[in-house]
């Protein structure tokens, strides 16, 4: 067990490399000069190329990539060339609204999105079980921003329960009021992938032979479908639900903008378009870090649910 | 030949099973019905759009949908039942190009890591991990900032995105596939590995790969509404609906129809491409089938 | 799901009636007919099936695949999918109705008046919760009992299905138990409310023979012991001769014959039953035959067996043999720690030597885990093995090139399992058997279909069939297109890897002539892998036995089934069932023990074999 546990997370560093390779690539093919974005067009030759410099931009593309790779690992992610701020403290300015945002939407998302997804595949060809498969094909057929977009008009522009704009604010209920429609509407469409997920997962379970020993055993129905079924339904649902994660923070970005909330999503966004390469990079790196941490606790926690792995030789 | 034998009678013709079932589950009616009308009022969108789309007429800006205007005007006075319609064009173009080049390439690279295995297995997938892990939205965003904002850069940046999960798709079966008797019997009969892709495996997996998709077709449209709401789609004045709903966003407050109507454009498009999808996936995998 | 609630008279015209005055029937079944809902409406699988089980009985219910022998245990048991599934007739146990019942009550019944074991125990078993809690459900599901009493009883009911060491195996997962164990598991949960009646629906077929006996053993046994009934439903008429009092023949949906076991194996009057029967290999039926022997068929006219050609010998022993193999080792590595450090190896094939004459047959038998599997593979370079030799027609297949490769493999060829999955659903058959043809260029397109067509008349199918798909054809069928597919490169070598274990008897029988037939009449040499001793003894020439990756006996099959001499070979011998009514209640008395793993650690040095000559051209290892 402690075996997997290290060779999974010894697995995660040449992920980690591979990332770090692909943003440098990525990166460095953004058009456009830096120095030129940073100083102006008129800026002079010379002061143009001290700022290459400064920057380590007029190093071989060799050089840049092993200084990058090394400055990455020891936590080093660069510095904004337009706020002067480093990389960690720009991200931690908005961590907590995109923490929040995200955390809210899954705990939607999972609270809601099982149970239907139980009900529809205990009634199946029942009308809990069309009825839950509608609304999560509608659920999912939303762009982030349409629902967002569609929620905002009902909800705050036509019956005016929630603000359109949310402000930054320390009093708890008007936080709240103002993490409500962003977090349904992640939350909502969570809730459709997962419904949809557990359906399919369940109704896997349910055809195993051992659910027909349970039944031949006389199990009560309850416990056969919360116990023996959605037990065993539950390990790839987790998985899944790990991997939703990555597509939650990326349709965070329009929920952002829609909402006009600060977070992680529209930092990068920020960066891209004023070119602001040091910290697109960094941000890119953070942000793809989490991922890959997100998805190796994933199988971590797979392994400890999952009694065959834990076991494995 | 003894006449009791059980196995030795004949069982019933089948004509394509996949067919059959799509033709039985009426849910893949209307999302083949809906698709079929969007994509035919695409494609006759010049003869059916009452206006020309990016023509502007500045004394009816922003005028409620009228018996005029049917869906509206927005902030430059252009029809936005047109403009709906051109941007059909647009979007399922796109998406359309998109995920037919991300199948492609996906399949064969799947395909090729699962039966060749070993090193080259690991480092294919191991680099559609990587892309994997980058959600397709921020993949996207970053592939279209790069390349600049067209019809064509828009289309290599969404099939990039893409291409990583038909990749993982294709191998899993191909996987299962070379196991099978027969293409282990196709083996030592000494084929070639290619034949044995080509004839033996491949279509064997069609069905799995197609269904996926017709669901990425729909993820397709879906990104390219999101990049052309965030600013990165193909370039204004041409009508996409992403676009619209961005120009709309401004006069969200007075003019909701800027902002509605796209939005039910895209919400029915991808939906009718979901439904089609589930049906098929349905159709394939008896353990979902709506039916029995 | 529909019920009919009437009761129909039970046939000797009485109704429940106390144990004590007259010995009632425990399972009363009339008139019971299960219809599914197809896409045409509502389709009966089994019709008008009637039977009694009495106390301390066991009654059998045999037929090949289709026959609608496990519907009718899950119709008893109430197992079925409500909204598909139709029941009617009557189910009494012990006088009660069941099919009048509500769910809830009928939940009371399963796992406590009846308890049911299935065919797969691996994946029977749930494997989140260890096996002592699932043993333990089962009596908590129906009592209310703590949980030590429940334990406590549980640790003694593993002990009763002979599990060593119950206690420290309480805890643990299924999978950390073998199939054989597995299936002592499911058995200890279903005696565990003491049930009056048992249903086991196929509990041995997935299991090795030596396992399958120490489990009918046991189920022997345990009847004796608590004096309960069993319902056992099977295929093999072996089992059915040695566990059955009575027994039922169902053929497609019906109950074509109903009797006490050894009337039906001596006097069975319905020709389905007689068929059924002559296809069964019987061991030790070879009286003294030096060459196989096909299996009899049966007249269905007239019900009379009709006469068996004659074989000829067809072995040429004074020709250089078609396939040597010497020293042939495929081993297996095994990665684990979290370096994924080599941490040992699966011997899989240690050290195998045989030759193989023109026109022979060679059978390699043993159970799972023996390494015949590998053998055969590693003879046709599927896999590639890790020494010795392999010389075919005179090559040495280890020594080739990748384009010798291609056409050495012309001479040897190989047939599956699983008819079902042996080719590709995609092609139709006429391609799929020239395919071989055209792509080693032996000629032209008419040709390769000509010779298509001759082969597909040789196994019995038709040259029209050409353009019809795998699926329409049956499993019997599709085994022929295989071998029909293998003949197309005209090889002198056939293995056959278990070619005729997944088919019905009957379809078994036939496929057996069928090789026979060609092997008269193109002088082939087969290499039969098989498990199932007695269809080895009538198609073998020669037999080798394997256990562990090695040879533990070899010679001419009369020498070896005759007379066996390594220990293991008895043990085989003794484990297979006799189809012999008479041998009813013996009990075997094996130990209880596992199939060993052929797992070594790295640098194992496998020890210096020695063999002996009991007979010429019989030898055996030497423990």
């Amino acid at each position: 067990m402690i075996g997997y546990v290290i060779r999974r997370l010894l697995l995660a560093i040449p992920t980690l490399i591979a990332m770090l390779t692909m943003v440098f690539v990525l990166v460095r093919l953004v058009p456009g000069d830096p120095a030129v974005a940073m100083l102006g067009d008129r800026a002079s030759a010379e002061t143009l190329q001290t700022l290459r410099a400064e920057l380590g931009l007029d190093q071989p593309i060799a050089v840049q990539y092993v200084q990058f790779v090394t400055k990455m690992l020891s936590g080093d992610f660069g510095r904004s060339m337009t706020s002067g701020r480093t990389v960690l403290e720009e991200v931690a300015l908005v961590l907590p609204y995109t923490l929040e945002l995200a955390v809210a939407a899954m705990l939607i998302g999972t609270c809601l999105g099982i149970p239907l997804g139980v009900l529809a595949a205990v009634r199946r060809n029942q009308w809990p079980d069309y009825l839950s498969r509608v609304l999560s094909l509608v659920g999912l057929s939303f762009p982030g921003f349409v629902s967002g977009i569609l929620m905002l008009l009902a909800f705050a522009v036509w019956l005016q329960w929630l603000p359109v704009m949310s402000r930054a604010s320390s009093d708890p209920i008007s936080h709240l009021r103002n993490l409500a429609l962003p977090a349904l509407n992640l939350g909502l469409i969570m809730t459709a992938y997962i419904a949809r997920v557990t359906r399919s997962s369940m109704l896997e379970v349910m055809g195993e032979d051992y659910i027909r020993t349970a039944r031949a055993k006389g199990v009560q129905p309850m416990k056969l479908v919360v116990r023996h079924a959605l037990g065993n339904a539950l390990i790839p649902i987790v998985t899944v639900v790990g991997l939703y994660f990555g597509t939650l923070i990326g349709n965070s970005v329009l929920t952002e903008i829609v909402f006009t909330r600060p977070g992680l999503g529209k930092l990068i966004l920020g960066a891209l378009q004023s070119r602001d390469y040091t910290l697109l990079q960094g941000l890119m790196v953070v942000f793809a870090t989490f991922v890959i941490l997100v998805n190796t606790a994933t199988d971590l926690i797979y392994a400890l649910v999952d009694p065959r792995v834990s076991y494995a030789r | 030949m003894t006449d009791f034998a059980v196995s030795q009678s004949f069982p019933e013709r089948q004509s394509n099973p996949v067919l059959l079932a799509l033709r039985r589950n009426k849910f893949s009616w209307i999302g083949i019905g809906l698709l079929s009308v969007i994509v035919l009022t695409a494609i006759f969108a010049p003869v059916l759009a009452p206006y020309d789309p990016i023509k502007q007429n500045i004394l009816h800006r922003l005028a409620p949908p009228s018996a005029e205007f049917w869906l509206g005007t927005d902030s430059y006075g252009r029809d936005v039942l047109s403009r709906l319609l051109y941007g059909a064009r647009i979007s399922l173009s796109i998406g359309f190009l998109a995920v037919l080049i991300a199948m492609v390439v996906g399949s064969a690279l799947g395909i090729l890591a699962g039966y060749i295995g070993g090193i080259f297995d690991q480092v294919v997938m191991g680099i559609v991990d990587v892309m994997l892990s980058f959600p397709t939205l921020l993949l996207g965003l970053m592939v279209a900032a790069m390349l600049g904002a067209s019809f064509e850069n828009l289309i290599i940046a969404i099939a990039i995105t893409e291409t990583a999960p038909f990749a993982r798709v294709a191998r899993a079966p191909t996987i299962a596939m070379k196991r099978r008797d027969f293409v282990e019997a196709g083996r030592s009969l000494g084929f070639t590995p290619l034949r044995i892709m080509r004839v033996h495996i491949l279509p064997n997996i069609t069905s799995d790969i197609v269904v996926v998709a017709s669901l990425w077709m729909a993820s397709a449209i879906r990104t390219e509404a999101s990049l052309a709401f965030i600013g990165l789609g193909v370039l204004p004045p041409t009508a996409t609906w992403g676009g619209m709903i961005r120009e709309g966003f401004d006069n969200i407050l007075s003019a909701w129809w800027l902002v509605v109507f796209p939005s039910l454009a895209i919400l029915l498009t991808v939906l009718a491409l979901n439904i089609l999808g589930d049906a098929l996936r349905d159709a394939i995998d008896p353990k979902t089938r709506s039916q029995g | 799901m529909i019920l009919t609630s009437e009761k129909p008279m039970h046939p000797s015209g009485i109704e429940s009636v106390p144990d004590a005055l007259i010995s009632a029937p425990v399972l009363s079944v009339c008139d019971l007919t299960t219809s599914f809902r197809t896409n045409d409406g509502w389709k009966s699988v089994i019709r008008g099936i009637s039977f009694d089980v009495a106390p301390r009985e066991t009654v059998a219910i045999v037929g090949e695949s289709g026959s609608g022998k496990s519907v009718t245990s899950l119709s008893i048991m109430r197992l079925l999918q409500p909204h598909s599934s139709r029941i009617e007739g009557s189910v009494c146990l012990n006088g009660r109705e069941l099919l009048s019942l509500e769910e809830e009550q009928m939940r009371r019944v399963r796992g406590n008046g009846i308890s049911m074991i299935f065919q797969e125990p691996m994946t029977s078993l749930n494997p989140i919760f260890p096996i002592g809690k699932q043993i333990a459900e089962a009596l908590t599901v129906h009592t209310d009992i703590s949980e030590a009493d429940a334990k406590a009883e549980v640790i003694r009911l593993l002990d009763k299905v002979r599990i060593p060491n119950a206690l420290s195996r309480f805890d643990e997962y299924p999978h950390q138990f073998s199939g054989g164990m597995r299936q002592r598991v499911m058995i200890a949960m279903a005696l565990a409310s003491r049930p009056k009646l048992l249903i086991a629906d196929e509990p041995t077929t997935a299991l090795d023979v030596t396992i399958q006996g120490q489990i009918l053993d046991l189920i022997k046994t345990l009847q004796d012991e608590d004096g309960m009934s069993v319902l056992f439903i099977t295929h093999d008429m072996g089992v059915v001769a040695e566990v059955a009092d009575r027994t039922i023949v169902m053929y497609r949906g019906d109950a074509v014959e109903t009797g006490e076991t050894s009337d039906i194996f001596h006097r069975g009057r319905h020709p389905y039953t007689r068929a059924l029967l002559s296809a069964v290999p019987r061991l030790g039926s070879m009286g003294g035959r030096q060459l196989p022997m096909r299996f009899p068929s049966i007249d269905m006219k007239t019900g009379e067996q009709m006469p068996l050609a004659d074989v000829c010998d067809t072995v040429a022993r004074d020709k250089r043999p078609v396939l040597e193999v010497k020293g042939l080792t495929t081993r297996f590595e095994i990665r684990s720690g979290f370096l994924s450090r080599r941490s040992g190896a699966v011997h899989a094939v240690e050290n195998v030597s045989f030759d193989l004459y023109e026109g022979e047959t060679l059978s390699i038998v043993g159970e799972s885990g023996c390494g015949k599997s590998t053998t055969g593979r590693s003879v046709t370079r599927l896999i590639t093995p890790t020494s010795g030799s392999v010389t075919v027609d005179g090559h040495d297949m280890m020594k080739l090139s990748q384009a010798s490769l291609r056409t050495m493999r012309r001479s040897i060829q190989m047939i599956f399992q699983d008819p079902y999955a042996s080719l590709n659903p995609r092609m139709d058959i006429g391609n799929a058997v020239m395919e071989p043809f055209i792509q080693h260029s032996l000629g032209s397109k008419a040709q390769a279909r000509d010779k298509t067509a001759a082969l597909l008349n040789k196994v019995g199918l038709s040259a029209d069939m050409m353009k019809r798909f795998p699926h329409e054809f049956s499993g019997g069928q599709r085994q022929r297109i295989a071998i029909a597919r293998a003949l197309m490169l005209d090889p002198k070598v056939i293995v056959a890897d278990e070619a005729v274990s997944a088919l019905d008897v009957s379809i078994k029988a036939q496929v057996c002539n069928l090789l026979l037939d060609l092997q008269q009449s193109l002088n082939l040499a087969f290499l039969f892998i098989s498990h199932d001793m007695a269809v080895v003894e009538r198609v073998s020439h020669r037999v080798a036995v394997m256990y562990l990756g090695e040879i533990v006996e070899i010679g001419p099959r009369a020498a070896v089934f005759d007379n066996p001499q390594h220990a293991y070979t008895r043990k085989l011998m003794a484990a297979v069932p006799v189809p012999d009514p008479a041998r009813r209640g013996v009990k075997r008395n094996m130990a209880v023990d596992e199939i060993k793993s052929p797992i070594r650690p790295i640098g194992f040095l496998p020890p210096e074999r020695i063999y002996r000559e009991a007979s010429p051209g019989h030898l055996f290892q030497v423990e």
